[in-house]
């Protein structure tokens, strides 16, 4: 790279670039529009005779549940994501170190797994009340009972424990990046400590927390396993069983768009609403935050803090399948094929990370460096995939993908008198294509993040000192951007990892990956034979996991190098 | 750039792990199925064991037929092979299916378990049947409508409203007694619901054993599924915890059956390995193996029973034609939102 940097001249490559990007980023754009175009030319098809029965009896319970749902699920998840967040890397105190990973676990535990194995634990036969009834003394489930956790504070409780993650990752790293200076200066000025988390610190980080919950908000939103199993009617669920029972995917195509313009909308205000904020970090050296050792009573309030949703969002989901797994494993061996499963499943997610994070930070340089309103409603537009539910976004990528194929096809045998039949259809190029479509809001919120927090000021001084476009890149934002973007990664390769709709559909002859295999089993009953693959996945879930706590343990071990290695943030109001 | 180039070759190396679906050499039949593996792959090997033809299929939920839209003339299907007779008929409605010629077809399969000109072929029945706890229920309730009665209030469990299966059974007693009745029998059983409608079928045994609710409504199968132990060793005491009746619509003629079957797609490539296969699986041994992996009932005259099955009683199907029960299905779904029977 350093022979390439000398090889060009600034004044060329400024002027030469910038069009490059912006044409790299339509391009993806338009590959992530493509199948919503596709679903609205399939809800055009339809006459909209179902709309009546829905205004009158579907949709109003769908909105009221939905959005139940997500402002539930977004006060757990941030509550638990923020607070825990700003725990580890403002104070001290015993397990923390652990805790900052460890808080990340849940992550690995899918919903609709986490759906399932709440139910088995929480039945009325099940260990939880079983124990309660033996210790109170009470015979038979008739007689006493929790209420059941098939209801909305059910899965409000149990979305918020495996999707706090999100919301911590995004905002830890943004903890992370602030620097002390703000939160001396608040000090400074009379502010007590708990003044400052919430007057300087939560503020400066909000747009983390904003990609964190919408992140929230989305997974659950478009949810279908786990709420289906909690009879939670959102309308995630609405428009799959307007597509199933009423065999009416043009109503259900129209639901789903609809459905998209709300979240376009709240998207767009909730950036409106900060438009005039500046969220960058000054180009100066400054020390990182100074943890406050915790003794005592505080301490143990922390632990506990950082105990509980680690304990149910992640220790009893993976305990519960530990256990299932074992009967398996006692009954009938390893079952060899979870082993090709799991391969599927990681070269899947790893190709998908890579393509998504490579596309995400595309858009995300090309809205930083060009002007215009363009660039950023690019970003935006390519990450609607994330507002479609899954089973339906699968529909609309079936029809992109078979015009290429026919298109290439029609060429092939009219020039060449051969027919090249499927080439992308039911490949895994198709599954990574829409992984990516699906999930490329998550690279690029969280590069465009870690943009936010990179001060032009410094661009502009590494531009005056000699270096090129791709040398700012590649020695100034991708260093400053490593936890956003290790984040992303992160969330990209386990969203993957998990992702089932679309997979089932468009996935080749005798492939299968652990999700499907779980879903096949649980599908048909079977749970315990899928225990072994379902426990793979988290499993799985764990590497990444693993990766992204060696590689972003930053706050005290590298943080004093850090001062005086690295550019680091400060900050601006 | 070069993570662009790097992740290219990664995909491309990933891309030749992948077998080609069609090969020269070796005979091959594609199958779409939105029934789970698990039930018929037993089939397929003991199929491709005997005659040494190679079976491809995709387990695929929602989409299925919109796939093999797309794919268009390029599609490499043979067989869909679907659950419920409403998916069925969509099959055939969205013009991806093509007639089956075939004499053993005709011959073996009765005229009311296909397709007017073989578009599609029932494989397997199941019937929708009474759940109810053999400790508190000593006079188990006989019709359908039974449950709706004001003596079971509180006492019902059964699942999502919407689910297909319920579905079926609702668009059922639509073509039997009206748009009308039926709301009047939603109604009511979702008075009667002790718990909020929702779970799986083998929900409302476990609930009967856990003593959340008395009777339910289910399908026949999942009771050979809990009682043999293929679910585990607690789905044994679900099962075991409830009787069965074959229940009748109120005016005692027969019970709702549904059926799972198969379709030839209309570009299949494999077209006479395709039909070969179709024939195999009305086959009696390959009934047999039907029976066994799903506790379904035959579609043959003759075929075995599984025991645990045989226990239920002789099933006797309700004589309204399956294809008036898939029209009026929708209509079905739509009452089911009207009388909140989910909320």
């Amino acid at each position: 790279m350093a022979e390439l940097t000398a090889a060009h001249t600034p004044s060329r490559t400024v002027r030469a670039r910038p069009s490059g990007w912006l044409i790299a980023s339509g391009i993806i754009t338009f590959f992530v529009l493509a199948p919503v175009f596709a679903l609205a030319a399939i809800a055009l098809r339809g006459s909209g005779d179902m709309w009546p029965h829905l205004l009158a009896y579907v949709l109003p319970v769908a909105l009221r549940d939905t959005a139940f749902l997500l402002i539930g699920v977004a006060c757990v998840a941030g509550v638990i994501g923020v607070g825990t967040a700003w725990l580890v890397t403002a104070h001290t105190f015993a397990g923390r170190s652990f805790f900052d990973w460890a808080l990340l676990l849940p992550l690995a535990v899918p919903t609709y797994i986490m759906a399932y194995a709440s139910l088995d634990l929480m039945h009325p036969l099940g260990p939880v009340q079983g124990a309660i009834r033996f210790m109170l003394g009470i015979d038979s489930p008739a007689d006493f009972r929790l209420p059941d956790i098939r209801s909305m504070w059910g899965a409000i409780l149990l979305f918020g424990l495996v999707l706090y993650p999100y919301v911590y990752l995004t905002t830890r790293a943004m903890f992370l990046m602030q620097s002390a200076c703000v939160i001396d200066v608040s000090r400074t000025l009379g502010a007590s400590r708990m003044q400052s988390f919430f007057r300087v610190a939560l503020p400066l980080a909000r747009p983390a927390i904003a990609v964190g919950l919408s992140l929230v908000m989305m997974e659950a939103l478009n949810d279908l396993g786990a709420s289906d199993i909690l009879g939670v009617r959102t309308l995630t669920v609405s428009i799959y069983s307007t597509w199933v029972n009423s065999s009416s995917l043009e109503g259900a195509a129209q639901i789903a768009l609809v459905m998209l313009a709300i979240v376009v909308a709240l998207v767009a205000w909730e950036r409106y609403a900060r438009r005039n904020q500046r969220f960058n970090a000054q180009a100066q050296r400054s020390r990182r935050i100074a943890p406050l050792p915790l003794k005592g009573g505080a301490a143990l309030g922390a632990i506990i803090a950082c105990a509980v949703p680690i304990l149910f969002g992640f220790a009893a989901p993976a305990l519960y399948l530990v256990n299932e797994a074992c009967k398996v494993l006692m009954r009938s061996g390893f079952p060899r094929h979870t082993l090709t499963e799991a391969w599927h499943t990681i070269t899947l997610a790893t190709a998908a990370t890579i393509v998504t994070v490579s596309l995400g930070l595309v858009l995300a340089y090309t809205a930083r460096t060009l002007r215009g309103s363009l660039p950023p409603l690019l970003v935006r537009l390519g990450s609607v995939g994330y507002a479609i539910p899954g089973t339906v976004l699968a529909v609309g990528l079936l029809t992109p993908l078979a015009a290429m194929d026919n298109a290439v096809d029609g060429v092939m045998r009219q020039w060449f008198g051969f027919s090249t039949g499927l080439l992308l259809s039911g490949t895994i190029i198709a599954l990574v294509y829409a992984y990516t479509v699906r999930f490329l809001a998550i690279s690029a919120g969280g590069a465009e993040a870690g943009f936010q927090k990179i001060a032009p000021s410094l661009d502009a001084a590494a531009r005056n000192l000699g270096e090129n476009a791709g040398g700012v890149v590649k020695r100034i934002h991708l260093p400053l951007l490593r936890p956003a973007l290790g984040g992303a990664a992160l969330l990209v390769f386990v969203d993957s990892m998990k992702e089932l709709s679309a997979t089932l559909l468009l996935r080749p002859f005798n492939f299968e990956t652990l999700a499907t295999y779980v879903y096949a089993e649980a599908s048909r009953g079977t749970y315990e034979d899928g225990s072994v693959a379902a426990l793979m996945i988290v499993l799985v879930g764990l590497l990444p996991v693993a990766f992204l706590a060696k590689a972003s343990r930053l706050p005290h071990a590298e943080g004093a190098r850090a001062g005086s290695e690295r550019i680091s943030s400060g900050s601006a109001g | 750039m070069t993570t662009t180039f790097k992740s290219a070759l990664f995909l491309s190396a990933f891309a030749s792990l992948i077998p080609a679906a069609a090969s020269a050499q070796t005979k091959e039949v594609n199958i779409y199925t939105t029934r789970e593996p698990g039930l018929i792959q037993p089939i397929l090997d003991a199929y491709s064991k005997e005659t040494g033809v190679k079976v491809n299929s995709i387990f695929i939920k929602e989409g299925l037929v919109e796939r093999v839209k797309t794919e268009g003339a390029n599609s490499p299907a043979d067989l869909l092979i679907m659950v419920d007779i409403g998916n069925l008929n969509d099959l055939v409605d969205a013009g991806v299916t093509q007639p089956v010629v075939s004499k053993k077809i005709d011959e073996t399969v009765p005229q009311n378990l296909r397709a007017k000109d073989d578009s599609w072929i029932a494989t397997t029945l199941r019937s929708r049947v009474i759940y109810s706890s053999k400790e508190r229920v000593k006079d188990a309730p006989k019709t359908y409508e039974d449950l709706a009665d004001a003596k079971y209030k509180g006492k019902v469990c059964i699942r999502a409203g919407n689910h297909p299966y319920n579905v079926g059974l609702i668009a059922h007693m639509i073509v039997k007694d009206g748009a009308e009745k039926t709301e009047k029998f939603l109604t009511d059983l979702k008075a009667n619901l002790a718990r909020k409608a929702g779970g799986g079928d083998r929900d409302v045994a476990r609930d009967i054993l856990a003593g959340i609710c008395d009777v339910g409504i289910a399908n026949s199968y999942y009771v050979g599924l809990m009682r043999s132990g293929k679910g585990g060793e607690d789905q044994v005491k679900w099962g075991e915890a409830i009787n069965v009746t074959l229940p009748t619509f109120a005016d005692g003629k027969g019970t709702h059956v549904n059926v799972s079957g198969v379709a030839l797609a209309k570009n299949a490539p494999n077209k006479d390995e395709a039909v070969k296969l179709i024939e195999f699986f009305v086959t009696p041994d390959a009934q047999k193996i039907f029976a066994e992996a799903n506790y379904e009932y035959p579609v043959i005259e003759g075929a075995e029973v599984n025991e645990i099955v045989k226990s239920f009683g002789a099933l006797k199907p309700d004589a309204v034609s399956l294809t008036d029960v898939a029209k009026a299905r929708k209509q079905a779904a739509e009452l089911v939102d009207k009388v909140g029977f989910n909320n």
